[in-house]
């Protein structure tokens, strides 16, 4: 009865992923102020070489978050990332609407090496 | 978080389960829960109840920790009527746009799977199909076989069943023949209300594709504009 979507979700293609072996880190807008593209839940799932599927903003700052996701991968830890006008870095990863949000970036655990 | 809870969640998808993954962000533990699961921590009882109720996710203070609820609910659904021309584009931007879609039409030349390629599409009348696999209100339905045989069963089903959309093809006097039959098998009129015909946004279509991009625009307003976020 189900049809799997046209574009896979962020969760979809992690299972794939998973599968193939690669090294994950889960990004999702935890908290927005004003006016924000896409809304508290949305999510990016992004591998060890930067490949990314999702959103957590209409794009202006995917290219961060993958980027910090790639240390997380390292780190092994999770983190929270926010961006906003305000930031230092606005002229490259601000948000252009004015808006603010705070993501959640979380590595994604194989069953087998849980510790928890 | 752990890779089965990715995997729990695409499994609650696939069954049209509502799910919820509640993250301590002070720490790294992190637990899903699916609608109609008891909650053992009476602490967020209230507040997963009131998430799933309404749908949306968000972060919560709990003394000195932060809670991260997010909700995963079903992704809505597309029940298309009538293997037809408008049925084709419809299935394909249906699809797009995230909805489960599913093509139903007992006509076999109709239905054949070639001319939806991709898509879920049965050969069988309705009755069968709908018995095997219930319509809910996280469900749309369009009606577009255009013969009351085939299309007036689903109709009342989607009625009854609350879909959050039901439209039906047809010009205002077909629509009007329609209610007729409709009031004739005892459904009520409030309920007649809630089918939007003619189908679609007024925008003119002049063609099947163009009438499909009306129709999953409809569609989308009224899921949008419900008090309850579906997604």
């Amino acid at each position: 009865m189900i049809v799997s979507p046209v574009v896979a979700g962020p969760l979809e293609t992690a299972e794939t992923w998973l599968k193939e072996g690669r090294s994950l880190v889960l990004a999702t807008v935890i908290e927005t102020w004003g006016s924000s593209p896409r809304p508290v839940g949305s999510q990016l799932i992004v591998d060890g070489r930067g490949n990314f599927e999702g959103s957590v903003s209409g794009g202006c700052v995917e290219g961060a978050v993958v980027t910090e996701a790639l240390s997380i991968i390292a780190a092994g830890k999770p983190g929270i990332l926010e961006f906003g006008i305000a930031d230092e870095a606005a002229w490259e990863v601000g948000l252009s609407c004015g808006g603010r949000i705070r993501i959640y970036v979380e590595p994604i655990i194989m069953a087998t090496s849980a510790g928890c | 978080m752990l890779s089965e809870i990715i995997t729990s969640l695409n499994q609650a998808r696939r069954e049209r389960r509502a799910a919820m993954v509640i993250s301590d962000l002070n720490g790294t533990r992190q637990e899903i829960l699916l609608e109609g699961e008891t909650v053992i921590r009476s602490d967020i009882a209230r507040e997963v109840a009131d998430r799933f109720g309404s749908g949306k996710s968000g972060l919560v203070k709990i003394g000195d920790r932060e809670l991260f609820f997010n909700v995963h609910m079903p992704a809505p659904r597309l029940v298309i009527i009538g293997a037809v021309h408008i049925s084709q584009a419809l299935a394909l931007i249906s699809r797009l746009a995230g909805f489960d879609t599913v093509v139903i039409d007992p006509r076999t030349a109709f239905a054949a799977p070639e001319r939806f390629p991709g898509a879920t599409i049965h050969a069988e009348w309705p009755e069968e199909v709908l018995l095997k696999t219930p319509l809910d209100i996280y469900t749309a339905m369009a009606v577009l076989a255009h013969d009351p045989k085939i299309d007036d069963f689903p109709l009342i089903e989607a009625l009854y069943n609350k879909c959050f959309y039901v439209g039906a093809l047809g010009s205002r006097k077909t629509h009007a023949k329609r209610v007729g039959r409709l009031r004739g098998a005892g459904v009520a009129a409030e309920d007649i209300t809630r089918i939007h015909a003619p189908i679609g946004l007024d925008i003119a279509a002049a063609n099947p594709a163009e009438i499909a991009v009306a129709v999953m625009a409809e569609v989308i307003d009224a899921l949008r504009k419900r008090s309850r976020d579906v997604v």
